[in-house]
């Protein structure tokens, strides 16, 4: 039979950029915002105008880097030991059905627990340093990696675990085959939820309390009235979770690459 | 090598969650006897069982009574190595063209260098060469499934079970593809059981017809197929064509 020449160019045409779409929506907004503000006089202290916020970003910028670092500090720790543990157990519960059975409500309960009682609850036993930041930030992002990496691995496939079966592959041999593989875009999507909360958690666990971070940094500009220091902190926050997310959508295109030429 | 395939009084119920007990019949007293190195086409109706019937030689389901037999082995008690395949491909969307090809013998761990060297020339009459590298998504329905026979090619056994592997093709392509299979297979001999619900590929392909019935399946009837090899795609419009299939199809409605 002749060679089929016209295939395999499907996917050599670009993507338009829709990228674009957002950042001008988001431009609107702002401009909505500043000429709400400017047109209401409403108070700096009730709403501060994004020309505010950013001259607060730019004021502060020394006080808010400190508290940055803090605050990235935390999450990267608990990030870290949370992919470590979430892989793993995302592959015990993948392969060993008892572990699943057992331990997969439990951490459902674990999610199920408001944070807002968990962190002061780790001050009070742990005090205000570093380590009930960081079980908090685990807490948070454990659960959505190990259970999107989970739920992938068990996803049935029986006419490929029959043709595997057929080869003689025994069960870890079609679990690395072919079910590892095919969950790696779970596990990526659980990630990109997990760097979002990874921030987020640490901010909250220091607003509880804390010595230094952004969280704790935030509380204080609150009493004091500072809200464009406040929203320079959030300002602060989105750009980091949109980083690591962004980095893991780097590392995912990395892997899944080479993946490709195994 | 024997590698003939016995099938002996094979009964097998489908014991379903809401049943009253005596279970779904799929299989009934089902006799079949195919020589080494024969082409057989199994041929009936949706839901008759033939699939069943393919998974139980494969091994992957021994719930059932009666025997089998892939040469003097019995699958329900040893591995038989047999190549399988199904109208799925099956093909690791992640995998080069390449690499989902040699994973039987990856999975034997095998000498992938001296395989990849080894199989050159079946790439070729596969009609994939130059597409080594291409991924699954790249290549064409036909492609796809040529890749896996020649997967399924590779796994070591001297019986080939085919279930439906042309049925999710287009006319032309699934024409090109028994044309292309009859070669292939008239070049390197097995033992083929080939399940179809399509009539003309059963008697073009095949030396031999088993016709089932509806669920419980049993053989309702065996028809040789006396056309000369190498088979031409002409043979399909001679009167004899259409005897045979009369045939059957007397058999499918009876």
């Amino acid at each position: 039979m002749k060679k089929l020449k016209n295939t395999g160019q499907k996917n050599k045409y670009k993507e338009p950029g829709l990228g674009i779409i957002p950042v001008v929506i988001l431009g609107i907004f702002v401009l909505l915002w500043q000429a709400l503000v400017d047109l209401l006089k409403i108070q700096p202290f009730i709403l501060p105008s994004p020309i505010k916020v950013f001259k607060a970003l730019y004021d502060e910028r020394r006080l808010l880097l400190t508290h940055t670092l803090v605050t990235v500090g935390e999450a990267l720790a608990g990030l870290g030991i949370a992919i470590v543990l979430g892989i793993i157990f995302g592959l015990l519960m993948g392969y060993y059905k008892p572990v699943r059975v057992a331990l997969y409500p439990v951490f459902v309960i674990t999610q199920t627990i408001p944070l807002i009682i968990l962190a002061p609850l780790f001050a009070v036993w742990l005090g205000f340093g570093f380590l009930p930041k960081i079980i908090i930030v685990v807490l948070m992002c454990f659960f959505p990696i190990s259970v999107t990496f989970t739920q992938d691995l068990i996803k049935p496939d029986e006419d490929m675990d029959n043709i595997l079966k057929v080869m003689g592959a025994g069960k870890w041999k079609s679990f690395r085959l072919a079910r590892i593989p095919q969950a790696l875009s779970g596990l990526f999507s659980g990630l990109k939820i997990a760097v979002t909360y990874s921030i987020t958690g640490a901010v909250i666990s220091e607003w509880i309390g804390a010595k230094e971070g952004l969280g704790i940094y935030m509380t204080r500009a609150m009493t004091s009235f500072k809200t464009a220091v406040l929203f320079a902190d959030v300002v602060i926050i989105i750009v980091l979770s949109l980083a690591l997310y962004k980095l893991v959508e780097i590392i995912e295109k990395k892997v899944t690459k080479n993946l490709e030429y195994v | 090598m024997d590698n003939s395939i016995r099938i002996k009084e094979l009964n097998m119920v489908y014991n379903g969650p809401d049943d009253d007990g005596t279970g779904l019949g799929v299989l009934q007293n089902v006799n079949l006897e195919v020589q080494g190195n024969e082409f057989v086409s199994i041929l009936g109706p949706s839901g008759c069982g033939k699939s069943t019937l393919l998974k139980l030689i494969a091994g992957l389901e021994k719930d059932y009574d009666g025997d089998i037999y892939l040469g003097n082995d019995n699958p329900r008690y040893k591995r038989v190595p047999v190549c399988y395949m199904l109208q799925k491909d099956c093909l690791m969307p992640w995998r080069s063209l390449l690499s989902n090809v040699l994973l039987p013998i990856e999975i034997k761990n095998g000498d992938l260098k001296k395989a990849r060297n080894e199989i050159q020339p079946l790439i070729a009459e596969f009609g994939l060469a130059g597409f080594e590298n291409y991924k699954p998504r790249q290549l064409s329905g036909g492609m796809r499934q040529r890749a896996a026979l020649l997967r399924t090619y590779l796994m070591d056994g001297e019986i080939m079970l085919l279930d439906e592997p042309f049925a999710a093709l287009d006319e032309i392509t699934r024409m090109q593809m028994q044309d292309w299979l009859t070669s292939v297979w008239e070049k390197h001999k097995k033992t083929v059981l080939f399940v179809t619900h399509d009539i003309d590929e059963a008697i073009y392909l095949s030396d031999k017809v088993v016709v089932m019935s509806e669920r419980p399946g049993t053989v309702i009837g065996e028809i040789k197929i006396d056309f000369q090899r190498p088979r031409k795609r002409e043979m399909i419009l001679t009167s004899r064509f259409s005897d045979y299939k009369k045939n059957i199809i007397e058999l499918l409605r009876a």
